[in-house]
């Protein structure tokens, strides 16, 4: 990738204090990296590389669904296997599920997670907190490095026998047994047992690194009623990924162990249960979906301030209501699950639990609009990826209302309108608040200004393509059309075409998106140190940009007065 | 009850608000059973069960949902209009109230109480089998008034890779239940839809309770029975023996698919349900358990 190279080249060039410290350079400088900001731009890097990837499968997907019928499946089915007519077909069916699968796990595992718990929180939570780097420099090289194999691994899984007879892992990111199991014998499920093994123990060093640096490292008077709310959105991020990854490492070795060693964990025929692992599974993948969008919170509250020139409002219940909304988080699981034959009154509980959640969320809606109310707001692109999040993730989050009515839910769920709701408050809010942070923070990481017109471009193009894919999929789940479907029955034609057409639109967003990276690091606009003024008042903003290799060689102090 | 005159008359509005919308207009009730093109809400129901979903996502989540929205994006055009730096050059510096706070924290409470009232409500009565005594909600949402008589016949689905399997479980016969291609569906039930239609319908009878029970082979994988018009859905899980119940009053032909990724056939595995008379299926059921065989019986009832 051209703009990779430009941006790491530019990261060197500029890096002034690396001579006076005997740092090392070139790929030393970034394979070796103990270096908190450079293992952070490689974690973005990253996250971008497997986004493309996802991003392109989902295209797969879109393509195949733009019309009744099996379009492409087949085809491209014939052009891997050198299949042929029946046969090839049946191989296009299950590889759409392939394609299913890997464009969840790469999205969740290897673009938004990336994004925000490595690239923003690596780069930007120490400096913010006012350390030096991060407390366990080594850990966070050797939580980078299990990232690429794991990524290649769920690749490779694509082009290893998963069910008898044809290629890859087609059980949903989910991955519920017995198709995971008995359904897919092959060792492509052994694959992605593993990438996720791998990037969840690059996960949980990376989360004991930030919780250490964040609870430890703090500068002298930060305390932590004084730490900047991406801080705190990063600290509950990171015990969530503590508490909910070993349960996932868990479920998934016990299905290891069913696939390979010949226990029956997940097997009715030995006594075992398939339900059981939805707990589990969902038990870490409830929590999984607050991983994703909490940090989000914390970028899109500094921003909604910083262009608002205003504190943020009711700093304490923001941070707070993280807080509840983490813990909650680990109680409401088995609203996933309620077609599964859950009693009366599980149900019920899951029920109340759930929507209890959307209290603390109205309070974060509320807050960054009280912070916004009478404040002189200038809507530079970054603030319009955070307005945009906020009204998007409040559409998601009312769906998400309606979902957790278990009596609703009966209807809608395995729909499309579930699709839309998850792609609402993920792919149109995580992603939105990862571009507001990209827009916000690139001047800070890499010391120039993007272009102001292509950013503005890139977030209304977007925004139309992600609404023009993802609401009509509303309808489709209304009118009962089931998810992870490669056909479906002609009279949900209109809505899938008008959705596919929103993917295209989409495309275009994203060239917009690497034409304005590649701009900004040929046309070199200095940033300053501080290019968006009073109202941006957190640390990172006091350094040079980008910021010198080895930041706050004196601590500094932060008074009793100061506002966070 | 005055409250759940209120909801009924919202659900009514929601629906003539939505069929205002120029192209979609034509949709409404035109079918029963099955999506229409460009469907844009819930299928219709043929039950009590639908009835309270259609009833409890028109008429109080939806409206509940959509004002929200609304409300915010309201809050977010007058912060674009009120305070951008032209018009508001000096920003204000509070950043505490007490009072709002208080509201939006309270209000969002109330707001899911009132939802989690009919909610608990439509829930119960989905998972609780009739017993010719309990009433239950149906379109109104704040009194159970629908009588639904105790469950008559007993039907055991089976999903199998990708297939359904139907057992009459009092009667001891069964049979499997294949989708249709295009080619089958022109030659042996022209008109029916394509990923729909079957070769095996099941036949029940209508105004009958008839309590479902969902489970797949011990072997096999997860699937999930659906019938959207009947507001079931359920997984049918290896080793486990689900349960759920309807009671049809219309005559007709009502579609499903499988609802749980099972494998490369998962869009390929639709579900029929065939509701006919009660004399009808009386000559289905007896001339099926006279023969053991589903085509002879099915011969016997009208064409479609």
């Amino acid at each position: 990738m051209a703009n990779t190279a430009n941006l790491e080249a530019h990261a060197t060039g500029h890096d002034h204090a690396s001579h006076d410290h005997h740092t090392p350079t070139g790929w030393r400088r970034w394979v070796y990296s103990t270096n908190h900001k450079d293992i952070g731009i490689m974690y973005l890097v990253f996250s971008i590389i497997a986004g493309v990837i996802g991003g392109l499968l989902s295209g797969a997907m879109r393509l195949e669904l733009q019309e009744p019928g099996i379009q492409i499946f087949h085809g491209l089915a014939a052009m891997a296997y050198g299949l042929e007519g029946d046969s090839a077909i049946d191989a296009g069916k299950h590889m759409f599920n392939v394609f299913v699968s890997a464009h969840a796990l790469i999205m969740v595992f290897f673009t938004v997670m990336p994004a925000t718990m490595g690239g923003f929180a690596n780069y930007f939570a120490p400096l913010m907190v006012g350390a030096p780097d991060t407390a366990f420099p080594r850990i966070n090289n050797v939580a980078f490095w299990l990232l690429p194999p794991a990524l290649i691994l769920t690749v490779l899984s694509m082009f290893f026998e998963g069910p008898a007879g044809a290629l890859g892992f087609g059980g949903g990111w989910t991955a519920y047994p017995p198709l995971s199991t008995t359904g897919h014998p092959g060792p492509a499920t052994d694959f992605v047992i593993f990438s996720l093994h791998v990037a969840g123990v690059s996960s949980i060093l990376g989360a004991i690194n930030l919780i250490t640096t964040i609870l430890n490292m703090r500068a002298p008077g930060m305390t932590l009623h004084k730490m900047p709310l991406f801080a705190w959105s990063v600290l509950v991020t990171a015990f969530l990924l503590l508490l909910a990854l070993p349960v996932l490492a868990g479920a998934i070795t016990m299905m290891l162990t069913d696939r390979n060693f010949g226990t029956t964990f997940f097997n009715p025929e030995g006594g075992g249960d398939p339900v059981l692992y939805q707990h589990l599974f969902w038990f870490f993948g409830h929590p999984e979906v607050y991983i994703m969008i909490l940090p989000g919170f914390g970028i899109v509250s500094h921003i909604v301030s910083t262009f608002s020139r205003k504190p943020i409002f009711g700093y304490m219940a923001m941070a707070y209501a993280m807080v509840a909304i983490g813990f909650v988080g680990f109680v409401v699981w088995a609203h996933h699950m309620y077609t599964t034959g859950l009693s009366l009154d599980v149900q019920r509980y899951f029920v109340a639990a759930t929507m209890v959640i959307a209290v603390p969320t109205g309070v974060k809606i509320f807050s960054w609009i009280a912070t916004m109310w009478g404040g002189s707001i200038t809507f530079r692109t970054p603030m319009l990826w955070a307005i945009g999040f906020i009204f998007l993730f409040t559409v998601g989050g009312v769906t998400g209302v309606v979902l957790a009515n278990a009596g609703a839910d009966r209807a809608l769920h395995d729909t499309y309108y579930v699709v839309a709701h998850f792609h609402y408050v993920l792919s149109l809010g995580a992603v939105f608040s990862i571009f507001a942070g990209w827009y916000y923070w690139y001047p800070k990481m890499f010391g120039y200004m993007y272009n102001e017109f292509l950013g503005k471009l890139h977030f209304w193009v977007m925004f139309a393509g992600v609404n023009l894919i993802f609401f009509p999929q509303h309808f489709l789940g209304l009118a009962g059309m089931p998810r992870r479907y490669i056909d479906y029955p002609d009279a949900f034609a209109l809505w899938n075409r008008v959705s596919s057409i929103g993917y295209y639109v989409t495309f275009v967003a994203m060239i917009i998106f690497f034409y304005a990276t590649w701009e900004a690091s040929r046309k070199k606009r200095p940033a300053g140190d501080n290019p968006w003024g009073d109202g941006a008042t957190t640390l990172e903003w006091t350094l040079s940009s980008p910021p010198p290799f080895h930041q706050f060689s004196t601590l500094p102090k932060i008074d009793s007065k100061d506002a966070h | 009850m005055v409250t759940g005159q209120f909801f009924r008359k919202m659900g009514a509005v929601s629906a003539a608000a939505m069929a205002l919308v120029p192209t979609m207009a034509s949709a409404q009730d035109v079918g029963r059973g099955h999506p229409e093109p460009g469907q844009f809400h819930l299928q219709e129901s043929v039950t009590p069960i639908m009835d309270s979903i259609v009833a409890f996502h028109d008429g109080v989540l939806m409206w509940t949902i959509t004002l929200i929205v609304l409300f915010v994006l309201a809050l977010i055009i007058v912060i674009v209009v009120r305070f951008n730096a032209k018009a508001n050059p000096v920003p204000a510096r509070f950043t505490h109230n007490t009072l709002v706070e208080v509201i939006w924290t309270v209000v969002p409470i109330l707001i899911l109480a009132v939802i989690a009232i009919p909610s608990f409500g439509v829930l119960s009565d989905q998972l609780t089998v009739p017993d010719g005594e309990r009433k239950y909600l149906g379109a109104n949402l704040f009194s159970a008034e629908v009588e639904v008589p105790e469950a008559t016949l007993t039907v055991k689905a089976s999903g199998e890779q990708w297939y359904w399997n139907y057992e009459y479980v009092d009667q001891g016969v069964a049979f499997d239940s294949n989708i249709l291609s295009e080619a089958e569906i022109a030659e042996l039930k022209p008109g029916q839809p394509r990923l729909l239609a079957v070769n095996n319908e099941l036949v029940v009878p209508v105004d009958t309770t008839v309590r479902m029970q969902i489970t797949a082979s011990p072997s096999g994988v997860i699937h999930a029975f659906a019938v959207p018009s009947f507001g079931i859905k359920i997984d049918a899980v290896p080793g486990r023996l689900n349960e759920t119940w309807f009671n049809a009053r219309e005559t007709g032909l009502y579609y499903g698919q499988c609802s749980e990724l099972c494998g490369k056939d998962h869009a390929f595995m639709p579900i029929a349900v065939r509701v006919v008379s009660a004399e009808e299926f009386a000559t289905f059921i007896a001339a099926f358990e006279e023969s053991r065989d589903y085509a002879t019986a099915a011969a016997l009832l009208p064409a479609l």
